[in-house]
C-alpha cells in the first residue's frame, strides 16, 4: 500500500485515531466543550456564591420604583422605574454620542484640510489645535469645559442675557423653546415635499449637465425651493409655532430649552478632542491622493475648491473611512466619562441604580450589552458607507 | 464517542467549581489567619474616614475598624484599609474583597434584605441636611424652591431628596455627580445653591471648600439615616464579633470605663465592670471565638464610645458635631449599649 493511500482508506491495518478528519474533529469537540465548561462553572460558581450571601439576582429590579431624581432629555421622575432611567441614560448617551460625532467630523474635516493649507497662518493655528487637544487626555477636556469655562461663567443673577429670553450663566444656556401646534405637521410634510423636489431637480441638472456640458446652480435652487415651500406651508397653516420663554426665578432660570454646563461640557469635550484625531485622519487621507490628481484637475481647469470637493476628497474618503469608524467608536465609549461631571449617561444612571439594588452583575452585563450593540451598529453603519465609496473596480 | 465527552468535561468541571466555592472557611478564621481586618472605608471624609498627611487613616469610622482588631488581636493596628467611594462599598462587602465595611453607610431595610449585608447596630444617627451659600439668605429647606442641589450619586440621599421635595411640593433642579470629589467641586464652583448629604459629612464637606465662612449648614434635618458598620449576612459568629466590639464601646461609657482608667477599673467590684471587662473567671470571649479581654483591649487600644466621638467629630475635632441624638440614652440620646452578661 502506497503512502497516497493510507489516509483515504480504512484498511484494518491503520488506527482511526490518525485520521486527518477524525482528529480535526475531536480537537474541534474538545475545545468547545472546554468553553463551554468553563462558561458553565463561571455562571453556576457565580450562583453558588450568590445564593450563598443571600445576594438577590435576575433582573426583576428593574420594574421596582427608582426613587431618584435625575435630570435626562427623556422625561424622568422618581416615579418612574430603574428600567426606564437605565432607557433614559441610554438615550442620554446616543444623543450626545451623535452630536459629538456629527461635530467632530465637520471641526475634524476643516482642520484637517486646514493643515494642507498654503496660509501660514491658518496651517500654524491648525497644528496648534491638533496637537495640543489629541495629547490632553480626554477626561480632562472634559474637566477643563466644566471647572473652568463654565463654572467660570457669571451665576443666574448676572447672566449674560441677549433680551430677555436667552442667557448665559454658570447654570447653563438657556434659550426660548418651541412649542408646535398641531398644524405644525403641515410644515413638516411641505419641507419633506420639498426634499423630494430639490433631489429631482438635482437629478435633472446633472443628466442635462452630462449630455450638454451646461452647468446649473442646483444647490441655491433646491435650497430656494425648500424654504419657499416649507414656509408657504407654515404661513398658510397660521404659523402654528409659539415659545416658551426661560424665567428667571430666585435662584435660576426655569422653564425654555437648556443646554445644562454638564451636558455643553461633555459635548464640546467629545467633540473637539476627536475632532483632532480625525483632523489627522483627514490630513493623511488626502496627502495619500497622488498629487498627479490635483495637477489633472488643474489642467482641467477646475478651481481650487471644485478640485478639492470633486476630485480630491472622493477618493481621500477610501483612506479616511476605516480609521473614522474607530474614532466614531471611542466617542461612543468615551461619552462614559460622563459619570466625571453628572451627565446622566448609561454609566452614570447604571451607577445611581447599582448602588440602592447591589445588582452588580446586571447592570455591568446592561451596560456590556448596550455599548457593544451601540458599537456594533455604528461599524455596520460605517462598513455599508465604506463598501459603498469602495473602488469599483471594471 | 464523540457524545461522551460532554457530560464528563463538564461533569468535571461542575465538581471543581464546587470543590472551589466550599473552601472558604468563617471570616473570624480568615482574619486569624492573615493576621488583619481588612475594612473598607471612606476615601476622605474628615472626621469619620481620611488619610492624614502621612496616609495613615483617621476617623471615627476607622476607630471601629480598629476596635474589631483589638478585640481579635489585642491590637487596635491590625487593620488594612480599602478606601471605598459611594458605588464600590457594597460591591465590594459583597465579593469578599474586605470583611468589613465601616464607611458612613445608612441601615434600610433593602440594603440587609436583598444585598445581602447585616448591619451590626447603629454608630452614628445622622440626617440628610443641606450646606448654602450665606449669600443667598435660605434660613429653611424649603426657601429653596427651584434651587440647583448637588448630590453624590448612588446614596441614599438621593432618595431623601426626592422624597422630601415631592412631599412638599417644591421644585428643583438635581445636580447628581458619581464622586464625592467631584460634587464638591461642582458646589465649590458654583453650579449649585445648595449640596446635601448627611449632615455629619456636612460639617467635614464645609472644612474643606474654598471658603468655609462663605457657607453655612442649615439647622433642619430631612431624613433619618443611621449610620452603622456592615458585614456580610452569611457568617453569624463575624457578625457577632463586629456587633459586640461596638456594643463594648457603649458599654463601656455607660460604666464609666476609660481609655485611662480602665487598667484601675479591673479592681472595681461592680458585676456589670467585671463581666465587660474579663475579670475574674468571666469570659464572654470564648463564644465569641475571642480572648476573654477582648472588651478591655478594645477600651485600653481606642478609648470608649464617648472618647471616640470627641476625639474625631467631636468638639475635640475640627468638625465640633455636638452629640445630640449620638449621646447615651441617660443623657437624652439614643445610643444605648446592650449589656455584657
Amino acid at each position: 500500500m502506497s503512502v497516497a493511500d493510507a489516509g483515504r482508506t480504512s484498511s484494518p491495518g491503520v488506527n482511526w485515531l490518525y485520521k486527518p478528519a477524525v482528529r480535526q474533529f475531536v480537537i474541534q469537540a474538545a475545545l468547545v466543550v472546554a468553553i463551554l465548561g468553563l462558561i458553565a462553572w463561571l455562571v453556576h460558581n457565580t450562583a453558588v456564591n450568590l445564593a450563598d450571601r443571600h445576594i438577590a439576582s435576575g433582573f426583576g429590579f428593574l420594574n421596582q420604583r427608582s426613587s431618584f431624581d435625575i435630570v435626562t432629555f427623556l422625561p424622568l421622575t422618581a416615579e418612574d422605574s430603574y428600567g426606564r432611567a437605565i432607557l433614559a441614560g441610554l438615550v442620554d448617551t446616543i444623543i450626545v454620542s451623535v452630536l459629538a460625532i456629527i461635530i467632530a467630523t465637520i471641526v475634524g474635516v476643516l482642520v484637517g484640510i486646514a493643515r494642507l493649507s498654503s496660509n501660514w497662518l491658518i496651517r500654524a493655528l491648525s497644528t496648534v489645535y491638533v496637537e495640543t487637544l489629541r495629547n490632553i487626555p480626554p477626561l480632562l477636556v472634559i474637566l477643563f469645559w466644566y471647572l473652568a469655562v463654565i463654572a467660570a461663567l457669571p451665576s443666574p443673577r448676572d447672566a449674560i442675557t441677549l433680551g430677555s429670553a436667552i442667557s448665559l450663566s454658570n447654570r447653563g444656556f438657556y434659550m426660548p423653546k418651541p412649542i408646535f401646534g398641531a398644524p405644525f405637521v403641515w410644515t413638516v410634510g411641505a419641507f419633506a415635499i420639498s426634499l423630494v423636489v430639490a433631489y429631482f431637480v438635482k437629478r435633472w441638472a446633472s443628466a442635462r449637465q452630462m449630455r450638454t456640458g451646461t452647468p446649473f446652480h442646483s444647490f441655491w435652487a433646491g435650497l430656494a425651493i425648500v424654504v419657499a415651500l416649507t414656509l408657504i406651508a407654515f404661513v398658510a397653516t397660521g404659523a402654528p409655532l409659539s415659545f416658551e420663554v426661560p424665567v428667571k426665578t430666585r435662584f435660576n432660570v426655569n422653564g425654555g430649552l437648556t443646554l445644562s454646563p454638564e451636558f455643553t461640557s461633555l459635548l464640546l469635550a467629545l467633540a473637539l478632542y476627536t475632532a483632532s484625531f480625525i483632523a489627522e485622519i483627514v490630513r493623511a487621507g488626502i496627502l495619500a491622493v497622488s498629487h498627479g490628481q490635483t495637477e489633472a484637475a488643474r489642467a482641467l481647469g477646475l478651481r481650487h475648491g471644485t478640485t478639492l470637493r470633486l476630485v480630491i476628497l472622493p477618493q481621500a474618503l477610501r483612506v479616511i473611512v476605516p480609521p473614522l469608524t474607530s474614532e466614531y467608536l471611542n466617542i461612543i465609549k468615551n461619552s462614559s466619562l460622563a459619570v466625571a461631571v453628572g451627565y446622566a449617561d448609561l454609566v452614570a444612571v447604571g451607577q445611581s441604580v447599582l448602588n440602592p439594588t447591589g445588582q452588580a452583575i446586571e447592570v455591568v452585563a446592561i451596560w456590556m450589552t448596550f455599548y457593544l450593540g451601540l458599537s456594533i451598529l455604528t461599524s455596520v453603519g460605517m462598513n455599508i458607507f465604506n463598501r459603498r465609496i469602495a473602488l469599483t473596480e471594471r | 464517542m464523540k457524545i461522551k465527552f460532554l457530560p464528563i468535561v463538564a461533569g468535571a468541571v461542575l465538581a471543581l467549581a464546587t470543590a472551589i466555592s466550599a473552601a472558604s472557611a468563617g471570616t473570624l478564621d480568615d482574619v486569624k489567619a492573615k493576621g488583619f481586618v481588612q475594612c473598607g472605608v471612606n476615601t476622605g471624609l474628615p472626621g469619620f474616614g481620611n488619610p492624614d498627611s502621612t496616609g495613615k487613616y483617621t476617623g471615627f469610622d476607622v476607630d471601629y475598624c480598629r476596635a474589631v482588631s483589638a478585640a481579635i488581636f489585642g491590637d487596635p493596628d491590625k487593620v488594612k484599609y480599602t478606601p471605598l467611594d459611594a458605588t464600590e462599598r457594597f460591591t465590594a462587602l459583597q465579593s469578599g474583597e474586605i470583611d468589613l465595611l465601616v464607611r458612613n453607610t445608612t441601615w434600610t431595610e433593602s440594603r440587609d434584605v436583598s444585598l445581602g449585608f447585616a448591619f451590626t447596630g447603629v454608630n452614628f444617627y445622622d440626617g440628610e441636611g443641606f450646606l448654602v451659600r450665606k449669600s443667598e439668605n435660605v434660613a429653611h429647606v424649603k426657601d429653596l424652591d427651584g434651587a440647583s442641589i448637588c448630590v453624590q450619586g448612588g446614596t441614599d440621599t438621593v432618595t431623601g431628596l426626592a422624597d422630601y421635595f415631592k412631599q412638599n411640593n417644591i421644585k428643583y433642579n438635581p445636580v447628581v455627580i458619581d464622586k464625592l470629589p467631584d460634587v464638591i467641586a461642582a458646589y465649590d464652583s458654583g453650579r449649585c445653591d445648595a449640596f446635601t448629604t448627611d449632615s455629619s459629612a456636612l460639617y467635614a464637606t464645609r472644612l474643606q471648600l474654598k471658603n468655609p465662612d462663605d457657607h453655612i449648614v442649615l439647622p433642619e434635618i430631612i431624613s433619618q439615616e443611621p449610620l452603622g458598620p456592615v458585614v456580610r449576612a452569611n457568617d453569624p459568629v463575624w457578625f457577632n464579633v463586629v456587633k459586640w466590639s461596638g456594643m463594648a464601646l457603649l458599654d463601656a461609657e455607660y460604666l464609666g470605663v476609660t481609655q485611662a482608667n480602665v487598667d484601675s477599673m479591673q479592681e472595681s467590684t461592680e458585676p456589670m465592670v467585671q463581666r465587660l471587662l474579663g475579670v475574674g473567671n468571666n469570659d464572654f470571649g470564648k463564644s465569641m471565638g475571642l480572648s476573654p479581654k477582648w472588651a478591655y483591649n478594645i477600651i485600653k487600644g481606642i478609648g470608649n464610645y464617648g472618647e471616640v466621638f470627641e476625639r474625631n467629630v467631636g468638639m475635640g475635632s475640627p468638625l465640633k458635631i455636638s452629640r445630640g441624638l449620638n449621646a447615651q440614652w441617660t443623657k437624652g440620646g439614643l445610643q444605648y449599649g446592650i449589656p455584657v452578661m
